[in-house]
């Protein structure tokens, strides 16, 4: 009686989902200074490029490559939080609170430096094996002091002094960097969703699906690995493997992200959290699509926050996921301890 | 070595391939229940690891059903072989259901769907353990018992045909201990299910076992059925008992027995005098008792509390006029010492009001 109410639950979720979904892409794609009918837009989006006139131009060189970026990497800091949470058995854990995304950050901002004085641009997967590299880094860095601290708040402030130190080093090179390059740099890595061209964005999200398709691949294991990993390798989990793969993917989510946009803050604890409450269920086999299509959501519309709140100005994409995820990772904490005094 | 479900060989185990204990040969039939005894410390966790294969062996072997523990892939592994451990489970929002389904893992395919089988795998095995009324509650919200006992349905799912749990018992109260080793004496008799456990209870382990393995330090000490193995000197010895003591007899465990010589002399016997010993053991009064034949039920706890017991009227005599005053409990066949103290003008206790 309860699985049958649970998997009804599961589905108009998934339902409403798909649907603020749709109406977030519609909302975005409508929202901005030059206003364009409706009709319009979707002739542009059907005739799939730009026809020359100034609203061809804004819808299909700005507002859509934004907004389907706002999508795509919002969905992968979701899962690849999702993925971080399930390796350290830490709800608060993710990409950038475990400060990995400064670590692609630096490196991508190094290799920036470095590369744009001999070229005249940084091809983007250049900046995603930076991102990477760097992504693996902070993780090794993390692991390494995680082995030694079994509180949730320990690994929290780990992650801050990793992340912050991957932020001076960041800061320390940029002081020393051309005039030119600093800004490209500075306005990269805010966190931002403009200027990003179809090109990366194309390569961006085949890299993110294929993640996310193997993550879904791995929700099996996940599952069994929530009773604890004696408990995953006595059912036939290979415990190892299992590790390495969970650390792999979710690098990967989070560089590709990072070489985009530049660090998000707290989409990867926030979105997995709130998908959980909504389904009503942390199974990974509902939660990772779950979460993906939430994250894709709630970073939309925090893009679309940042646009239109202090319209012209925009704020950085990371000033508004912050306002909101930042709190749930409080509400996580409390929530934790509560847990852990009644028992 | 075809017929036996599991055998170890020559197995040492520890860590580091330094070997904690060695020299481990143990064979068991299916359906067999194995016990592992010994003092904290003694390495019983060790073994339990070496044999579920999250520790290697340093040295020999151990066969499953006649193939090397080693050889086994994971899934299938995981097919013979199910455990219940030690280490706090909390998963986030899972019903006792969905943790006594995913046992089940090594039987379902690419994305851990369950089919009918399944589900009936799993509410059979709920059944089993007693909690398919708490079946749709949260893992999180349920007592140390019914957390245990959806642990081992978990197991059961996986329908091992060897089954090994490290120190089930722990946490769980009388009552729960009982449940928990009569279900698996249930699972190991009705399905041949062989079972390999750890316990700190000797009375209980006694009482489930077909095979005892004591361990202690470094070494097995004793291998054999209850019988075998157990005697009051036996268990005392395997603990370092200085000051308890372990009657077998009624598998109970009895504390210190008060020091210096005895100040009051109890008249029992028949299991009159049960009472009495506990009481004057609580109280740290030291006393003597008899007279006591060696068949009867009260004896060895006399021997075990008592100072002195004694199983000849005049010894008694001697030594009931050395003490301070004579407990009565009322056993008709110490009638002639009673009498024997009122001449002497010992003073008589009937109840426990009257002791200071």
């Amino acid at each position: 009686m309860k699985q049958k109410t649970a998997t009804a639950r599961v589905a108009v979720m998934f339902a409403l989902l798909v649907f603020a979904f749709g109406a977030a892409l519609v909302l975005n794609v409508n929202t901005g200074s030059l206003s364009i009918a409706p009709g319009q837009i979707f002739k542009i989006i059907l005739h799939g490029g730009t026809d020359g006139t100034p609203a061809g131009n804004v819808i299909w060189k700005i507002r859509l490559p934004r907004l389907l970026a706002a999508a795509v990497l919002g969905g992968a800091l979701s899962v690849s939080g999702f993925l971080l949470q399930t390796f350290f058995r830490n709800p608060i854990a993710g990409p950038y609170v475990l400060g990995i995304s400064s670590g692609a950050k630096m490196l991508v901002g190094i290799t920036m430096i470095f590369l744009l004085r001999r070229l005249s641009g940084v091809p983007f997967w250049a900046m995603m094996a930076a991102a990477f590299l760097g992504s693996m880094l902070v993780t090794g860095f993390v692991l390494l002091f995680a082995r030694r601290v079994k509180s949730m708040s320990a690994l929290l402030v780990i992650g801050i002094m990793i992340g912050s130190v991957c932020t001076a080093v960041t800061d320390f090179f940029i002081t020393f960097a051309d005039e030119a390059n600093v800004a490209n740099l500075h306005a990269w890595s805010m966190g931002s969703f403009s200027a990003i061209s179809w090109r990366s964005l194309h390569i961006a999200s085949a890299v993110i699906f294929a993640a996310v398709i193997g993550a879904f691949l791995l929700s099996k294991p996940i599952a069994a690995y929530r009773l604890g990993e004696n408990y995953a390798r006595s059912m036939g989990v290979n415990v190892r493997l299992f590790r390495v793969a969970l650390i792999g993917l979710s690098s990967v989510l989070s560089a590709a992200v990072t070489a985009l946009s530049g660090p998000i803050s707290f989409v990867g604890v926030a979105a997995p959290h709130m998908t959980k409450l909504l389904f009503g269920t942390a199974k990974p086999a509902v939660i990772i699509p779950g979460s993906f299509l939430l994250g894709a959501v709630f970073c939309m519309g925090c893009d679309l926050i940042a646009r239109t709140a202090f319209s012209p100005s925009e704020l950085a994409i990371s000033t508004v996921t912050a306002v909101f995820g930042a709190p749930v990772v409080i509400a996580l904490m409390l929530k934790r301890q509560r847990r852990r005094e009644n028992g | 070595m075809a017929d036996f479900l599991f055998s170890a060989r020559d197995l040492a185990v520890g860590y580091q391939k330094k070997p904690l204990i060695s020299g481990i040969r143990v064979d068991l039939r299916r359906g067999a229940i194995l016990t592992l005894i010994g003092p904290n410390g003694a390495g019983k966790s060790t073994v339990l690891k070496t044999i579920t294969r999250q520790l290697a062996p340093v040295a020999g072997k151990v066969y499953i059903d006649g193939k090397d523990l080693q050889s086994y892939a994971p899934a299938e592994l995981a097919r013979r072989m199910a455990v219940v451990l030690t280490e706090r489970v909390r998963p986030e929002m899972m019903t006792c259901y969905e943790v006594a389904a995913m046992g089940r893992y090594p039987h379902t395919g690419r994305f851990g769907a369950l089919t009918k089988r399944d589900h009936q795998v799993v509410r059979s095995a709920l059944q089993r353990v007693r909690a398919e009324d708490i079946a749709d509650r949260d893992f999180d919200r349920i007592s140390d018992g019914q957390r245990q006992r959806v642990l081992l349905a978990r197991a059961l799912c996986q329908e091992p045909e060897l089954l090994v749990l490290d120190e089930p018992t722990s946490f769980l109260d009388i009552r729960h201990k009982i449940d928990l080793l009569d279900i698996l004496l249930e699972e190991s008799r009705s399905r041949g299910t062989t079972v390999i456990l750890s316990l700190h209870e000797i009375d209980l382990a006694e009482k489930i076992s077909d095979l005892v393995l004591c361990l202690k330090g470094d070494r097995v000490w004793r291998l054999g059925t209850p019988s075998e193995v157990f005697s009051d000197e036996a268990i005392a010895a395997l603990y370092d008992l200085e000051r308890g003591s372990y009657l077998t007899s009624r598998g109970s465990i009895e504390l210190s027995r008060p020091a210096g010589e005895p100040r009051l002399f109890v008249l029992g016997g028949g299991g009159r005098g049960l009472a009495w010993y506990r009481l004057l053991q609580k109280r740290r009064l030291p006393f003597a008792a008899g007279v006591l034949q060696e068949n009867d039920v009260e004896y060895p706890v006399a021997k075990a509390l008592a100072a002195q017991v004694f199983v000849h009227a005049e010894e008694a005599k001697k030594a009931l006029l050395a003490c301070e005053a004579v407990i009565d409990a009322g056993y008709p066949a110490n009638a002639g010492l009673l009498a024997f103290a009122q001449e002497n003008d010992k003073r008589i206790i009937r109840s426990a009001d009257e002791l200071d």
